[in-house]
């Protein structure tokens, strides 16, 4: 039986990942575990993370998940859902500064205090939460049967900026264009959360569970 | 195109039951908060917020159960309010598949409680509900009241929204006690002042009667998002029409 691992770090809403990968399951066992000895066995592994990055990466670390992301990309298909879409990244500007496990080159970025809408120059609420549309910027499996331009569901203050465009599979616009989805190899990643997008949210997941990768 | 003013349904539950009626012609058991929470998914609810009104702390386990239920089912923001005074409290809504737990009477007791609440969890899942009352016309003043309204505290709901936000909310339920329950339309004003007092996302509560009051709300309230109740309930009107007259004033959203 194919499974699927989350990795459990005691930070963030894990279970409602988990109860989302388990509805598209069709076959598929979802494990959630603290263990990088029984993340390693499984087919899939998923990043899920909310909440402050310096926190997240201390347990990253503590339990050895750095270490573990950076080997299983090598072999199989990774998802990281938002703070562990950051996580990917080498470096945060949140809590003064906080090194990423690094495995994509970029940086994560504040939007600021003071963002404005270009148009009307209307300030826009920070956190950026609610459902927005995601510009799919490259055909991906993860994609298939997703229209272009579904609103997806955010929450988040920081968003990502890949050193390499080309990393970039999404995008989205809130006050200017920031980047809602990365991809790489065996990996891919978004910064809105699947598991409260609705249809679209569990299509993308039966779409993860069906990726070989690469 | 942008980011879509939100709709949320909020359910009042006493010991696990839908209570102030929710009247669907086509629902089994109009009681049931599962059931109810997937059709208003099914409609287009952009979020659900759940009102634990349940008096006895025995039975507040029981809120926990209906939170995991609807959270196997419906994936969509779910937030939990009423009774949460601990982090423990938090933590269990979240761990039963609880996107955001609102805040509010313990926030007025113990404002420190928001702030390690924000630390633990994240200011993404902390809510602080702001029960607020005008207590002066000119200039216009509100104040925070407790207890359903019934307890005055002297606290400025505009200061007390940015104290709040400055220990971590990460979002504003605010609800307009001279309005809840009159079907007049939403305090326009107070929504205003206080969205215009926060960088934080601010959810305009109380007093909606029809569509066009939702609307206002988002163009002469300044909200982010929009609750309402009992025009849901009884069926008046579905989410998706509510939707689709916001969308006809121009406000975007999520159809």
């Amino acid at each position: 039986m194919n499974t699927v691992a989350v990795i459990d770090y005691g930070m963030g809403n894990l279970h409602s990942v988990a109860k989302a990968l388990e509805k598209v399951a069709e076959g598929t066992k979802v494990i959630v575990s603290s263990d990088p000895d029984v993340v390693r066995k499984a087919d899939r592994v998923v990043l899920p993370g909310v909440g402050a990055i310096r926190d997240c990466m201390a347990e990253i670390k503590r339990l050895g998940f750095d270490e573990l992301v950076r080997e299983v990309i090598n072999n199989k298909p990774l998802l990281g859902v938002c703070v562990g879409m950051q996580a990917l990244m080498d470096f945060s500007v949140e809590n003064g500064g906080t090194d990423c496990i690094g495995i994509l080159p970029g940086r994560v970025e504040f939007f600021g205090d003071d963002l404005r809408d270009p148009r009307t120059n209307e300030r826009l609420k920070v956190p950026h939460m609610g459902w927005n549309q995601v510009h799919q910027a490259i055909d991906h499996p993860l994609w298939r049967g997703i229209a272009d331009d579904t609103r997806f569901y955010f929450v988040h203050s920081y968003y990502v900026e890949p050193a390499n465009p080309g990393l970039i599979a999404g995008s989205c616009d809130y006050g200017f264009s920031f980047t809602a989805a990365v991809t790489r190899g065996n990996v891919f990643a978004t910064q809105f959360h699947p598991e409260k997008s609705q249809h679209a949210g569990l299509a993308l997941y039966a779409n993860f569970l069906k990726w070989d990768g690469e | 195109m942008g980011l879509a003013k939100r709709i949320i349904p909020c359910l009042d539950v006493d010991n696990g039951r839908v209570v102030k009626g929710v009247k669907f012609v086509d629902i089994r058991d109009a009681g049931d908060p599962v059931e109810i929470a997937r059709r208003y998914d099914a409609e287009g609810a952009d979020e659900i917020t759940f009102l634990d009104i349940t008096a006895s702390s025995d039975n507040r386990e029981t809120m926990v159960h209906v939170v995991e239920e609807v959270a196997s089912q419906v994936f969509i923001p779910l937030t939990v309010g009423g009774g949460i005074r601990k982090v423990e409290d938090i933590r269990r809504m979240l761990n039963a598949g609880a996107d955001k737990v609102a805040i509010n009477t313990a926030a007025v007791f113990n404002p420190e409680f928001v702030k390690e609440a924000a630390e633990k969890f994240g200011s993404q899942c902390i809510v602080v509900a702001i029960d607020a009352k005008q207590v002066s016309d000119n200039p216009p003043r509100w104040e925070i009241f407790t207890h359903g309204g019934r307890k005055p505290t002297g606290i400025d709901a505009i200061e007390w929204a940015k104290k709040m936000v400055g220990y971590g909310a990460g979002e504003i339920l605010l609800t307009s006690m001279d309005r809840d329950g009159t079907k007049i339309g939403f305090d326009l004003a107070l929504t205003r002042a206080i969205s215009a007092a926060v960088h934080v996302p601010v959810i305009a509560s109380g007093g909606v009667g029809n569509l066009d009051h939702l609307s206002e709300g988002v163009t002469k309230g300044a909200a982010d998002a929009v609750l309402a109740a009992s025009i849901f309930h009884f069926g008046e009107y579905t989410i998706e029409e509510a939707k689709r007259h916001m969308a006809k004033a121009g406000i975007e959203v999520r159809l």
